[in-house]
């Protein structure tokens, strides 16, 4: 035992080999062999025929992604939704993860830490299926509105050309509510830990200096949650790109990339159409990473 | 003459803590003003009472003659460096001196024009492009200072600026930082546990225990006619003698007397004059240069002590750890101390 130990303590270099072996094997092997054998289907074709897969480099499957109406709508209409939950999650998240990390404190902040993470101790298809039920047609969020004697406005919001539907459960504005509901955890914590790691003597040289409040908020809080607020916008982001269980529980009949994903490798049996749809929100996050980076979102780490 | 600062009977409790116990004092304009204490003395929270980070539960605060006491800091007028900088990242160091006009409504060519005549009064007028991390901890002090002067404050509140600095540093911006204050002749609140810096820098200096201020007073009062056992032993590290040792060495009141005052004799030597004799045993003698600190643990009580010459330690060189040794000193250099 002291042996080795004396080994390992004159040779730091296997040590550090030692530990980071077994977890460089997983990574490397297991996850990014298997992704980039998954995104090298996305170069192959499909017979059109025989329905078999021709595996000899090609962009056709990308022209049929590209070009074909109804795939380009799939993903406008996922970018779009994904867009919209982040900004929600962000404009809910920033208020609440500001309380927590800088005013809160003691039992109050155990108490809002657990609060945010003990949605994410349940199942998540129990969830999904959950909500399904809260914003059915009978369900208690029309019954609320009812007896608020609010069910014209209910009416009228989803009367809304584009995001309406029958209920608030076959429309996207239910698909809205749900994927805020299930992302908003990963967009608080970090957003808190940003905030946390800003130090108070910060926001007193703000006010010292002469800056207001809001003055301090906007030069100082926001730019140092901006690492925080860009951490969660990719999981929020990208946890909406690549959703296939919310789009077919619960909203209006309209695919999205995920499901795309899911109903293309499974009974379409087209994995190099799967594979391209999934490509999508790789280029869609690393697009958003390098716009963020060029606007500094990651100067202050 | 208005004073620029003044409290009067301010209160500081946080639960039990009276952090700042029914504290009044004033503070003359043009005036280098340091407040003086242990951690957890109530200096520090004078100073943020001063800035505004913080207000009285009793008592007035008042800047330039007005009660400042529910005013929040930005509408003060008076600036902080503080101890760990604070210096906002996220920003050069030209737009962190810039800060202040900013977002007080100064056009942009304007506040840069006033921040790079900061940077250079600091001398740092090559770097407003780096960022802080880019800075050592030296030339992030001076950017403190530069950020907190650009406003022209009446009040300069300085806490523990000095204290991340190595010793040679240190020194160096001592007299930097007293040469500034002359120049500018703006009210300076200087915070620091350091006696040294205290004593070398104020004009005045309020030391705090517990709360309260033990005694307020010039440098060199404070230091030669401390009023309290607690004063004698922070600021000039003195010994202390209370009523009981001091009656056993036939004198009628507590009292203090200074290290460098004492000196060391053998214990066989006979006495003269009017002198205090006091008999004990060596205990420790440290070597500091130009002179030693011999520690001596009094047969009456009490560990002493005295500071003694390169030319008075060759005397001695007989005595040692657990040499029996007589401590002796002039009558008339004893300071007596209340209660």
């Amino acid at each position: 035992m002291r042996a080795a130990s004396t080994f390992f303590w004159r040779r730091p270099y296997w040590y550090l080999a030692l530990l980071l072996v077994p977890p460089l094997l997983w990574f490397g092997t297991v996850y990014l062999a298997s992704l980039f054998a998954l995104l090298a289907q996305s170069f192959y074709r499909i017979d059109d025929f025989t329905a078999q897969v021709v595996r000899e480099p090609t962009l056709a499957t990308y022209q049929l992604l590209v070009t074909q109406r109804a795939n380009v709508d799939i993903v406008l209409r996922t970018v779009t939704m994904a867009i919209a939950v982040t900004i929600a999650c962000a404009l809910i998240a920033l208020p609440l993860a500001t309380y927590m990390a800088r005013y809160a404190s003691g039992r109050m902040k155990a108490f809002l830490y657990v609060g945010v993470m003990l949605p994410m101790w349940t199942s998540y298809l129990v969830k999904v299926y959950a909500w399904r039920q809260l914003l059915a047609k009978e369900g208690i969020i029309a019954w609320v509105f009812d007896k608020l004697g609010l069910t014209g406005l209910l009416d009228a919001l989803l009367a809304t050309p584009g995001i309406g539907g029958p209920s608030l459960s076959s429309s996207y504005i239910g698909m809205f509510l749900v994927f805020v509901y299930m992302w908003l955890p990963f967009m608080i914590l970090p957003m808190a830990a940003a905030l946390e790691r800003v130090p108070g003597s910060l926001l007193q040289a703000s006010a010292d200096l002469g800056a207001k409040p809001s003055q301090t908020f906007r030069s100082v809080v926001l730019p140092l949650a901006v690492p925080g607020i860009a951490a969660g916008s990719v999981f929020t982001f990208s946890l909406t790109l690549g959703d296939y269980i919310i789009p077919s529980v619960v909203g209006a009949p309209g695919y999205f990339i995920g499901m795309m994903v899911y109903v293309q490798q499974g009974v379409a049996g087209n994995i190099p159409l799967a594979a391209a749809f999934s490509v999508v929100p790789i280029v869609l996050i690393f697009v958003y990473l390098s716009i963020a980076k060029r606007f500094g979102a990651f100067d202050a780490l | 003459m208005t004073a620029a600062i003044e409290f009067r009977g301010v209160s500081r409790i946080y639960g039990e803590v009276r952090a700042v116990d029914d504290v009044s004092f004033s503070v003359e304009p043009g005036e280098f003003f340091a407040m003086l204490g242990p951690s957890g003395s109530g200096k520090t929270t004078s100073l943020r009472l001063v800035a505004g980070f913080d207000t009285p539960d009793r008592g007035q605060v008042l800047l330039d003659g007005q009660d400042v006491s529910s005013t929040p800091p930005y509408d003060r007028n008076v600036n902080t460096v503080f101890q760990d900088y604070a210096l906002f990242p996220h920003m050069t160091v030209l737009e962190n001196v810039a800060y202040g006009p900013r977002v007080r409504g100064v056009a942009t060519d304007e506040r840069t024009r006033r921040a790079r005549e900061m940077l250079e009064l600091v001398q740092l007028g090559a770097l407003g492009e780096r960022r802080p991390a880019q800075l050592s901890g030296g030339q992030r002090q001076r950017v403190a200072l530069a950020r907190a002067l650009i406003n022209h404050p009446k009040v300069l509140l300085l806490d523990e600026p000095l204290g991340a600095l190595d010793l040679k540093l240190r020194e160096e911006m001592q007299i930097e930082l007293k040469s500034l204050q002359k120049k500018l002749g703006i009210t300076f609140v200087y915070v620091t546990h350091d006696q040294g810096e205290a004593l070398s820098m104020a004009d005045r200096v309020a030391v705090f225990n517990k709360g309260r201020i033990e005694q307020l007073a010039a440098p060199r009062e404070l230091y030669l006619r401390p009023a309290t056992a607690f004063v004698a032993r922070f600021v000039g590290s003195a010994n202390v003698a209370d009523a009981a040792l001091a009656e056993k060495l036939g004198i009628a009141a507590p009292f203090a007397i200074r290290a460098e005052n004492i000196s060391v004799l053998g214990a066989s030597v006979a006495g003269w004059g009017d002198d205090v004799f006091a008999a004990g045993a060596v205990v420790a003698v440290q070597f500091h240069g130009a002179a030693s600190r011999w520690q001596v643990q009094l047969d009456a009580g009490g560990l002493w002590s005295a500071l003694v010459s390169e030319e008075g330690s060759r005397q001695l060189a007989e005595l040692g750890v657990g040499s029996r040794v007589q401590l002796t000193w002039p009558r008339a250099a004893a300071v007596p101390l209340q209660g």
